[in-house]
């Protein structure tokens, strides 16, 4: 790994190989070196460079998941990997790592056509937690409320169907709301982007209607079985309760991230 | 020591915040190790750190400590420490919000006492090289800043957030070189601070405190001579008030810093 040297003083620890009154030369040849090596892809870049990368793509993938945005793969290359695009699967599988090893974030392909990335929490939540009470706090409450309503209406709702219930929690989408502001465009446009929920037209309809379902990150941050204990625990009444919903929620239990008990793999 | 999922949580809570001030950092450190059942030991907090800290290394990045300039509380922010372009900032905002950005930032390190007024900060709408800003989407922008902890704003002046200073210290530092003064009694970068009228040297607000305290004559510690700024009075540092009574407690500081900056003298 220590191999080749480029001209920048070393960033790791083992410097001894420069030490010593060759040490120009050795800086010249290595020059060369990367010129006549330039087609190798890994081996072109020194492995100074490929930390130095891999650690602005791991910051690059924290501060944008920051916002719950997907990340697309042509943003980050265009942002981060830029003219290392040669080794762009070597570094996203270093930066995975390191996501998962140091933060506890497991980094998933949610569209592996688009080629769409957001990091999943494999801590569970705690008590107390004190993360920072933003916008997104109350949000993120709203949007609890409708995953359950499409979980427990059978995993699909009707849009005229959530706009109703949460008429009823006195939420209007059709009025600003003092946490959520627009409401209709946080659940059918953010929620959506954020792809927390899918907002479909529903076919061979006229006027045309649209319904709801789960998105891929509400599958992978949250469970079946999570939003009906919450809906349990609203209700006041034992999960299994509903018959058809606890079976939903039992079945396929494990594509999920690791969760706290799986310990992060090296 | 291996990371941990106590190590892990701090983390993503410390990052959540951006900037935590140290007695709050202190409850999270206890909090992390209650929740994954940890030992936890009250003094170990620096240990914590430094296991986290191993492991973002590779990463190029750190928690850091830092202080605030204004009242010398102790901050602990996560930073990156390579020399990139992946700056946080770079990704919230775009190419002519961040040349406001860095021609602010001129203006407040080029003042004597490390603010710049939005009068000041507005006219500079007009001089963008990217695309022009309205005046209205630069006061809008700045509230951005100071939402986002790049900024800080006080009686319609502008400085450098805690935050912003550790977060940027070496560009800081490599960009304005000798026209950023490092703090006289700490040697840290001194961006808020009053100027000695005789030789220009620069103090910390707190330092101006402490150094000063209990002298009849304060005098220059650079030229000797008599120090013409008035002297701030901050009563607390380090005690653990919730940030958010941070603005009772700099009332008091608003009143010296407008002494010292109506008394400021441009440096040639």
């Amino acid at each position: 790994m220590t191999q080749r040297r480029r001209g920048r003083p070393s960033l790791s620890q083992n410097t001894s190989r420069l030490q010593g009154g060759d040490m120009d030369m050795e800086e010249d040849v290595s020059f060369t070196q990367t010129l006549t090596q330039a087609q190798r892809n890994l081996e072109k870049h020194s492995p100074e460079q490929i930390s130095l990368k891999v650690g602005e793509l791991v910051q690059y993938l924290l501060i944008r998941d920051q916002k719950k945005l997907p990340i697309k793969r042509a943003d980050i290359v265009k942002n981060v990997v830029k003219e290392y695009k040669d080794i762009y699967a070597e570094l996203l599988l270093r930066a995975k790592k390191a996501l998962l090893e140091v933060f506890g974030f497991q980094l998933e392909e949610i569209d592996t056509k688009a080629h769409i990335y957001i990091l999943i929490n494999t801590l569970e939540r705690g008590e107390g937690d004190d993360l920072k009470v933003n916008d997104n706090t109350a949000k993120l409450g709203l949007l609890t409320v409708i995953l359950s309503l499409i979980f427990m209406k059978g995993n699909t709702a009707k849009e005229v169907a959530i706009w109703e219930t949460l008429r009823r929690l006195r939420v209007d989408p059709g009025e600003r709301h003092e946490d959520f502001g627009d409401v209709k465009k946080l659940v059918t446009d953010e929620f959506v982007k954020q792809k927390y929920l899918e907002y479909n037209k529903v076919p061979h309809t006229d006027p045309p209607e649209y319904e709801f379902r789960w998105g891929p990150r509400a599958i992978k941050e949250t469970s079946k079985l999570k939003i009906l204990e919450f809906v349990s625990k609203i209700q006041q009444k034992d999960p299994k309760s509903w018959v058809t919903q606890y079976r939903d929620a039992q079945e396929i239990p494990r594509s999920q991230a690791p969760r706290a008990s799986t310990s992060a793999r090296s | 020591m291996a990371i941990s999922e106590s190590h892990q949580r701090f983390l993503q809570i410390l990052m959540s915040h951006g900037i935590m001030e140290a007695s709050a950092v202190r409850k999270l450190h206890k909090h992390c190790c209650e929740v994954h059942k940890v030992h936890y030991m009250h003094d170990k907090l620096d240990d914590f750190v430094d296991v986290i800290n191993k492991h973002l290394q590779p990463l190029f990045m750190q928690i850091r400590k830092g202080t605030d300039e204004n009242d010398g509380r102790r901050y602990y922010s996560l930073v990156n420490i390579a020399e990139n372009e992946v700056t946080k900032m770079a990704m919230d905002y775009a190419e002519n919000e961040l040349e406001l950005f860095r021609k602010a930032m001129d203006l407040i390190i080029d003042s004597d006492n490390g603010f710049a007024s939005s009068t000041n900060i507005l006219n500079l709408a007009d001089q963008l090289q990217s695309k022009k800003m309205k005046k209205k989407e630069v006061e809008q922008l700045l509230q951005n800043f100071v939402q986002d902890k790049w900024l800080i704003e006080r009686d319609g002046e502008y400085s450098l957030h805690t935050r912003c200073l550790m977060e940027m210290e070496h560009y800081i530092q490599s960009t304005y070189q000798d026209m950023v003064k490092t703090c006289n009694i700490c040697h840290n970068v001194a961006i808020q601070g009053q100027v000695c009228d005789n030789c220009g040297i620069k103090i910390h607000l707190t330092c101006v405190e402490k150094y000063f305290k209990g002298h009849e004559e304060p005098r220059c510690p650079q030229c000797a001579e008599g120090w013409s700024q008035e002297i701030p009075r901050l009563s607390q540092t380090d005690s653990p008030v919730p940030s958010t009574s941070q603005k009772e407690t700099r009332a008091g500081q608003r009143k010296a810093i407008s002494v010292a900056a109506s008394t400021r003298s441009r440096r040639s």
